[in-house]
């Protein structure tokens, strides 16, 4: 399979007109952000008002930026504004500058729009919490940042945004930072993030090494002429990179962990935006992944996409917790993109379109989740829920369009794009493609799984709350939230139902001048076989589901005699024993050694090295005994000593 | 390209005034001593007129001029040829503006410290402000000599400012300080010596000047130029902290006053980092090329050793300075591998950790400050009580793990980029270490400022055991937020961190010149040529 | 006459004398033996003059000489000051001054 080269870098054109002032897009939520971070306490009235304020307006101006583009020739689209030099020495040119083209503009609408709405649902989620302006602060930091980095023109850039959401991520995991478990999940997240960081670092030193720039429009232009081991490398840091902040194996612990921060986080963070950002970089360097050179590296995306895509599933039906199913199901969500844009050319468009759906599906269903712990005193144990869909039916009713839209029911979105994905990787020909299309059909019907146990588990089935009092200990009262939460979640699940089916049309095309021309290959199987494979799979997941969990009662306390499978399931399939066995207990361990050392080998010389002096000096000072006539003695000793030396160098 | 020992004496009267301004006000401030609010008002008074006199400095210092300005220059020992003269180039230029900014926020950061018994304030500032003359004149002397004669003499005011007005070890730490500098002083002395007596075959008339020298030794045999360049190498190693010269530095740190702490890492140490770049790469090329990997070693070990000592830490203070540790490893790696951008970037790592460790130490004792002990185990979940300083204590740390934004992160990039090229397992290594940094920063944070309210130092202070105060409650009534003053303090630093992490260019621009011409004299060439066009390119005279 | 006799004996002499300061204890004495070593060495810096030819030597012995009386004013006057407080002229039980 051999991609064209899409060498975007020739294309590039001066920003104009509108597009001039495109700093307003970070320079509007920045700006929100340092206003409320400084203002204290006297913001706290209006706060909230400025925060969505100031992301509307950046989502207004995104919006009459798309429009504009979109009158222009599609050679015309991709676009550079320079702002000024940022890091500039010698050879080496970082420029601050923003990248416009279909691909920015499209996550620009996507962060603005679902960070609006998570915005408004916000305030009411937090209204019970004496620091929401600040949370909205944190929420606008991370919008700029976020756009930062999917509007920068070179990797630098890009980083900048990429560690600047992974700081807006620490700051939210953790805003609940007098608990424990919540300021351990932030460092967490920040810290695997960092380890991704570091891939995505070095590749950026080995493409200054190698083409002397950093920026796209360079990069770009001179990756074709770079030797297989570069281009394999880099691809592969990248990759590194993108699995760190998109929780992909085996840097996917932090994920589910990162639930302790509020459920807007969640949904914005953690599900639509910030942890796609994997799947934006390697769609944003599909001119490095689409040479020839790099199939090893694109083989490795797909094999990482499709590990984590089956992990996810799994663990995803085991777990107990509302929102780390949720979380688990993005992580799988997440594999699928992975292993769409591992694909090529004939997959960044769809990995992107899935991209988008599940930015509103999953955005919907976190949205739901935290509506839902909202009414029952924060509880997310899905044990502890069931029948709630009476109380809640507004909540019910998004949650479940979102639900369907997730597990591929016939024409809402998620059918669109995740059938897309199946087929294309079936389409990749040979062993190659019936692995990667199999497992994607397993994690389709998986996904049918442990999604519809949710459902049932939540909202269908008895109340089971109803003789139970949560951990604070009140009695449960659910009730539907107020309209600042229901109408985000109305608009959501209206996206849920119809993206897909009108961008799957448009999007290939209007993406083309970013990540090259869609190329359909077609497999073994025809589209509609796939399709009506894929939706019968999903069935028989849907159906497993209502046979095991739809009919009796559900226990309340979690069953804990359970086979093999799910132990290890509920034991994040012993990722995170892992972790602690090669890395937290021997770092432990050498740290300690290393303290050890130093205080006693390294200072322990040094100060051996002053004891030992004053010790010898304390034994030399026996010498002076006070007898005068011994002191003349070894005068005399010491004139002989003299006179001899003298004698000996005289006649020697 | 200007020639890279070309001096111009244009606004000498600058660098005179800066020199002498501090001198007097140690003067000035001893003398009123008897009332503390007069000598710290005077303190102030003359460090803030001593920036200032930076800033003028700064400005009227031309880039794209001579390599070494404001210079001026009159016999001391005419027999030794030993003269006392004084320039600055862009790299001593910037870290006299850093000693300008720092020493005023010392100063109000000390504003109300308790000293031990029989200590005045105006002793304790009167010392600051002599410690500030000398090291100004350390990165502005240009006599070999004269630079040693300094280079010693600042130990003696750092020497009593720890060893009077430190903690409970203070004498043991302000004599292991004073040692070890001194120790590695007499070695580079013998080497400065070496230099005099090689000029003297070369030219018939020994000099200790510095660019005679530079144009004189650098031509000498390999072997002889290592065994200079190991005297220079290891007064700087100790100075900088390189492992496994570093153990007098957590002593130190841990002993000193906060205020001291922070003109130690944040000045004294970088003496031996400039030493690297003023006087190894320039004076002993070949040697220099020669050792690089050990120096590199030695750097990337650091970076590990003293990311993982600093996470193992039981006491706030000597956390700092394992950071510090770990911090100057980047520095000397950026130095030795040998590319303008990883010059550069050691230099701005220079000033930007002066600043962002600067202002971490600051923010430490300000915690320590609250709850009366240094150790970690004391705290927890602090940000409740006083969330103020842990948003800037946050800021610190992010700027110690150099997150972009912050303006460590741009020389943390120019360093581990520029050496990646020449360096490429060292770079490596040395990336692997910023997720140390990451650790041992929020580890910290997490320990002190998040959690719930735990420690004897915070709920210990809500009145001892036995009252029925709520922990939370009475330990706020102890326990206040940053005061104006102190906030005052800090804020110069918190917009020097997010104003030169966005917008470098003006420190930048000072300083590549004058490493190019260092590049120049040591016959180095970038790795990475440019792209584009020539016109980036470095090029030598 | 070979002034080799004088040398001899003036090395005769010097040992007398710094064998008595060695092996005897009484100030005084040990004080006289280092005046005789002085005067033998002021009789080797006289012989060796007469054989060169010069005054050098014998200018030498004038200083010795002054020396030695300034000392015997200085020492005679420690010794008789440590007689009259510790009512001993032994120099080893005068041994404080050490480590």
């Amino acid at each position: 399979m051999t991609g064209t080269i899409n060498l975007a870098a020739a294309e590039v054109q001066q920003a104009s007109g509108v597009a001039n002032a495109a700093w307003l897009l970070l320079v509007l939520p920045a700006f929100g952000a340092v206003v409320l971070l400084l203002g204290g306490r006297r913001t706290d009235k209006w706060g909230h008002l400025l925060g969505i304020a100031t992301v509307v307006a950046a989502f207004v101006y995104g919006l009459i930026l798309f429009f504009s583009t979109t009158s222009l020739d599609a050679a015309a689209r991709t676009r550079d504004l320079h702002l000024f030099d940022w890091i500039p020495v010698n050879s080496l040119n970082v420029e601050f500058g923003l990248r416009l083209d279909p691909l920015s503009l499209t996550f620009v609408l996507l962060i603005t729009g679902v960070g609006s709405l998570i915005h408004i649902y916000s305030v009411g989620y937090m209204s019970d919490d004496r620091d929401r302006r600040r949370f909205f602060a944190y929420l606008n930091l991370f919008v700029a940042a976020m756009l930062l980095l999917v509007l920068g023109n070179g990797f630098v850039t890009l980083y900048f945004g990429w560690e600047g959401v992974g700081l807006a991520s620490y700051l939210l995991i953790g805003w609940y930072q007098g608990k424990d478990f919540a300021a351990t999940a932030a460092k967490k997240a920040f810290l695997m993030n960092r380890v991704g960081d570091v891939g995505l670092a070095l590749a950026i030193f080995l493409m200054f090494k190698n083409m002397g720039s950093t920026q796209y429009d360079v990069v770009f232009a001179q990756i074709g002429h770079q030797s297989t081991g570069v281009i394999v490398s880099i691809g592969i840091l990248l990759l590194l990179g993108a699995c760190g902040k998109s929780g992909q194996f085996p840097l996917q612990a932090w994920l589910p962990d990162a639930m302790a921060g509020p459920t807007p986080v969640s949904a914005l963070i953690h599900a639509a935006t910030m942890v796609t950002a994997g799947v934006y970089l390697i769609a944003r360097s599909s001119p490095l992944y689409s040479l020839a050179q790099a199939a090893d590296a694109r083989l490795v995306v797909m094999i990482i996409g499709a590990i984590t895509l089956v992990l996810g599933c799994v663990i995803g039906c085991a777990y107990d917790d509302f929102k780390k199913v949720l979380a688990y199901s993005t992580v799988s969500q997440i594999g699928y993109m992975i292993v769409a844009v591992g694909l090529g050319p004939a997959g960044y468009a769809l990995g992107i379109l899935h991209l988008l759906t599940h930015g509103f599906f999953k955005a919907g269903l976190f949205l739901g989740a935290g509506s839902v712990m909202h009414g029952m005193n924060d509880e997310g144990d899905i044990r502890r829920l069931g029948g709630l869909a009476k109380k809640m039916p507004i909540t019910f009713v998004t949650w479940t369009l979102g639900y369907l839209a997730l597990i591929g029911f016939p024409f809402l979105s998620g059918y669109f794009s995740k059938d897309a994905i199946i087929e294309a990787a079936l389409a990749e020909g040979g062993t190659r493609g019936w692995v990667f299309g199999g497992i994607a059909l397993l994690g389709a019907g998986l996904t049918a799984f442990y999604m519809t146990r949710l459902l049932i588990l939540v909202f269908l089935g008895k109340p089971r709350w109803e003789n139970l009092k949560s951990a604070d200990g009140r009695a449960y009262h659910p009730h539907e939230s107020g309209p600042t939460m229901t109408v985000p979640m109305i608009i959501l699940a209206i996206g849920s139902v119809a993206a897909g089916g009108i961008l799957s049309g448009m999007l290939p095309e209007w993406l083309e001048p970013a990540v090259g021309k869609l190329q359909e290959e077609h497999g073994p199987l025809s589209a509609t076989v796939v399709s009506i494979l894929t939706v019968v799979i999903s069935a028989i997941g849907a159906g497993i589901a209502f046979a095991l969990f739809g009919r009796g009662e559900q226990p309340v306390a979690r069953p804990e005699r359970v086979s093999f499978p799910v132990r290890a399931a509920r034991a994040d399939l012993y990722g995170n024993h892992l972790n602690e066995a090669l890395f937290a207990r021997p770092g432990v361990w050498l740290t300690r050694f290393l303290v050890f050392v130093d205080n006693r080998g390294v200072d322990g010389l040094v100060n051996g090295i002053a004891a030992g002096l004053g010790g010898s000096s304390g034994r030399l000072r026996r010498l002076q005994t006070g007898f005068v006539r011994s002191y003349a003695l070894s005068m005399l000793g010491g004139s002989i000593l003299v006179i001899a030396a003298l004698l000996m160098v005289r006649f020697a | 390209m200007t020639n890279p020992t070309s001096v111009s004496s244009a606004g000498s009267w600058l660098l005179a005034a800066l020199l002498l301004l501090p001198l007097l006000g140690a003067v000035v401030v001893v003398a009123l001593r008897g009332n503390d609010g007069t000598a710290k008002a005077a303190a102030l008074g003359f460090s803030v007129v001593e920036f200032v006199l930076g800033l003028v400095a700064w400005f009227r210092f031309e880039p794209s001029g001579a390599r070494l300005q404001q210079s001026f220059s009159f016999d001391w020992i005419p027999s030794f040829g030993v003269h006392i003269s004084f320039a600055v180039d862009g790299i001593a230029l910037v870290m006299i503006a850093v000693i300008g900014l720092l020493v005023p926020l010392v100063i109000g950061a000390g504003w109300a410290d308790k000293l031990p018994e029989g200590r005045s304030k105006g002793g304790f500032f009167a010392l600051i402000l002599l410690e500030q003359a000398l090291t100004v004149g350390v990165f502005a002397a240009t006599d070999v000599f004269l630079f040693y004669v300094l280079f010693e003499i600042m130990l003696i005011p750092m020497y009593f400012l720890i060893g009077s007005y430190g903690g409970q070890r203070r004498q043991y730490a302000a004599v292991k300080f004073f040692l070890y500098s001194f120790l590695g002083g007499l070695i580079m002395l013998a080497s400065v010596i070496g230099c005099y007596v090689m000029a003297g075959n070369e030219l018939g008339k020994g000099t200790f000047d510095w660019a005679t020298l530079v144009q004189v030794v650098h031509d000498a045999p390999l072997s002889t130029q290592i065994w200079l360049f190991f005297g220079f190498f290891i007064a700087f190693a100790v100075k900088a902290p390189l492992v496994p010269l570093h153990t007098w530095l957590p002593d130190a740190t841990a002993e000193a006053p906060i205020g001291v702490a922070v003109l130690l890492v944040g000045i004294l140490d970088k003496v031996g980092t400039f030493g690297f770049l003023r006087y190894l790469l320039p004076m002993f090329p070949d040697a220099s090329r020669k050792l690089a990997p050990l120096v590199l070693v030695l750097a990337v070990a650091g970076i590990i050793y003293g990311a993982m000592l600093a996470t193992g830490q039981r006491d706030m203070k000597r956390f700092l300075a394992y950071v510090s540790i770990a911090h100057f490893g980047f520095i000397a790696l950026g130095i030795f591998a040998f590319s303008s951008q990883s010059l550069t970037g050691s230099v701005t790592y220079m000033v930007n950790h002066s600043i962002a460790t600067g202002m971490l130490i600051l923010v430490v004792g300000m915690v320590i400050a609250r709850g009366g002990s240094t150790r970690v185990a004391d705290y927890g979940g602090m940000a409740k009580l006083t969330p103020v300083l842990a948003a800037l204590f946050l800021i610190a740390g992010l700027s110690s793990l150099s997150l972009p934004g912050t303006s460590s992160f741009v020389s943390e990039f120019l360093v581990l980029v520029g050496s990646f090229p020449n360096a490429p397992v060292y770079t490596i290594i040395g990336t692997v270490g910023m997720i140390f940094a990451a650790l041992y920063v929020l580890w910290l944070y997490q320990r002190v400022m998040q959690g719930p309210l735990r420690g004897n130092a915070l709920v210990g202070a809500a009145g001892g055991p036995g009252t029925m105060v709520d922990p939370e409650v009475g330990a706020k009534r102890a326990i206040g937020d940053l005061s104006g003053r102190e906030k005052l303090v800090l804020a110069p630093l918190v917009l020097l961190i997010v104003g030169l992490g966005i917008f470098p260019k003006p420190v930048l621009d000072i300083v590549t010149p004058a490493v190019n011409a260092t590049m120049c004299q040591a016959a180095l060439v970038d790795p990475v040529q440019a792209v584009q066009s020539g016109e980036r390119q470095l090029q030598c005279r | 006459m070979t002034p080799t006799y004088y040398l001899l004996l003036s090395a005769l002499l010097f040992t007398i004398g710094a064998v008595g300061v060695l092996v005897r204890r009484n100030a005084i004495v040990v004080f006289m033996c280092v005046e005789l070593m002085l005067n033998a060495v002021n009789l080797s810096l006289v012989t060796f003059a007469r054989i060169n030819g010069s005054l050098n030597g014998q200018i030498m012995a004038f200083f010795v000489m002054v020396v030695a009386a300034a000392e015997v004013v200085v020492g005679l006057a420690i010794i008789m000051s440590i007689f009259r407080t510790r009512r001993t002229a032994s120099v080893d039980d005068s041994n404080l001054l050490k480590y």
